[in-house]
């Protein structure tokens, strides 16, 4: 079955409520791309995005994978075009009309406004990924350890993940 | 803030920042083709160092402006700054090669990524790496929560409306729009103009 059109449809969607960062669109991706449409599973979906974090680029690249999987080589290209266009165009727009809005108190409030609501996405999406990556002492382990090494010191978040990697080898193995 | 805008009316004859139509699309697109496939771990750091530092596009001001106008748009910061940086320098077959260029070898990777996991996904050794690589993922996620919050939120108010978010998506189910909208709108009306603070308002 053609799933070209839902891809559009799904992702360009998503593109949308993109504030303050991918992640922000995690929940609604899980609903729509799991238990909707079935393109992937949960653990696949958290699998994808956390290798994404270690690819250079945007760091929602990973939905090329999801795009590849339900519509091989045109899937990918067609859910990057959507997922990044409507955000694309509307960049460009705001670019054009920046110097007017400079001078429009609003866009201060609508500043301030919006960044706890966008962090608040940020964590709730956080939260969706933790309920399938978090299960048991290693695994919270190593989310705390991560978090406190980040807080503390100037180290490249990609190594961390890498270093998730291998921990997980390790000492996550099934008995 | 009038002061503010003046300056940047007449940037261009500053002496630092080249004339825009000066960078061809070709060095745009190979400029963000480099940051697309060397910015490991966060974009942000890469542009500014390749931008502003680097070739001198744009500068030190600008770029923390287009950051903050990012950041307020839905989309990611790494594909808005691309745009905004684009459309700076060529309009918009500026921003179309900037944002092609910069998503170009993270998505090159992801197609192969993607295929070997499809493939390999449920051998023992990947299964278990994701699983620590998903844990530091969350670890990762709840650093950039604390980092942005510390940055920009003002308040207990704000974090009022960071509590009532999560609330609203986690435990209630609310769609993200439906959240965005609801609460994304109190906080702007909390956050409305008030005219003794139009002076101290700028960013």
């Amino acid at each position: 079955m053609n799933q070209i059109p839902a891809l559009v449809r799904v992702f360009a969607y998503l593109s949308i409520l993109t504030v303050g960062g991918g992640m922000a669109a995690f929940p609604e991706m899980k609903i729509l791309t799991v238990d909707v449409h079935k393109w992937l599973t949960f653990p696949q979906l958290i699998h994808m995005y956390s290798v994404g974090q270690m690819a250079p680029g945007p760091n929602m690249m990973m939905i090329v994978s999801i795009g590849s999987w339900a519509g091989g080589l045109v899937g990918a290209i067609a859910v990057v075009t959507a997922f990044f266009g409507p955000t694309a165009v509307l960049a460009f727009l705001v670019a054009r009309l920046w110097k007017k809005l400079e001078r429009w108190p609003w866009r201060t409030s609508i500043q301030q406004g919006l960044a706890p609501v966008s962090i608040g996405l940020l964590l709730a999406g956080c939260f969706t990924m933790a309920k399938g990556a978090i299960f048991g002492v290693e695994t919270a382990a190593i989310a705390v350890g991560v978090l406190l090494i980040l807080l503390q010191y100037k180290v490249n978040p990609a190594l961390l993940v890498l270093g998730g990697a291998l921990i997980g080898v390790f000492s996550l193995q099934p008995k | 803030m009038s002061d503010a805008a003046a300056r940047a009316d007449v940037q261009s004859d500053a002496g630092i920042v080249p004339a825009v139509g000066d960078v061809s699309i070709g060095q745009i697109f190979l400029e963000f083709l480099i940051i697309g496939a060397t910015s490991f771990g966060g974009v942000v750091p890469y542009l500014r160092g390749s931008l502003v530092t680097k070739r001198h596009w744009i500068d030190d001001k600008e770029f923390v402006e287009m950051l903050s106008i990012s950041q307020s748009l839905p989309g990611l910061n790494a594909t808005n700054m691309a745009v905004l940086v684009g459309e700076k320098l060529r309009g918009a077959l500026g921003s179309i090669a900037a944002i092609v260029a910069i998503c170009l070898p993270g998505g090159l990777l992801m197609y192969f990524v993607g295929n070997f996991y499809r493939i390999h996904g449920d051998h023992l050794w990947v299964t278990s790496a994701l699983k620590g690589v998903a844990a530091a993922a969350v670890g990762l996620i709840l650093s950039t929560v604390v980092g942005l919050s510390k940055k920009s939120l003002a308040g207990k108010f704000d974090f009022f409306f960071l509590a009532l978010t999560v609330v609203a998506v986690n435990r209630l189910h609310q769609s993200v729009p439906r959240t965005l909208i609801g609460v994304g709108l109190l906080a702007i009306l909390f956050h409305r103009p008030r005219k003794e603070q139009k002076e101290s308002a700028a960013p």
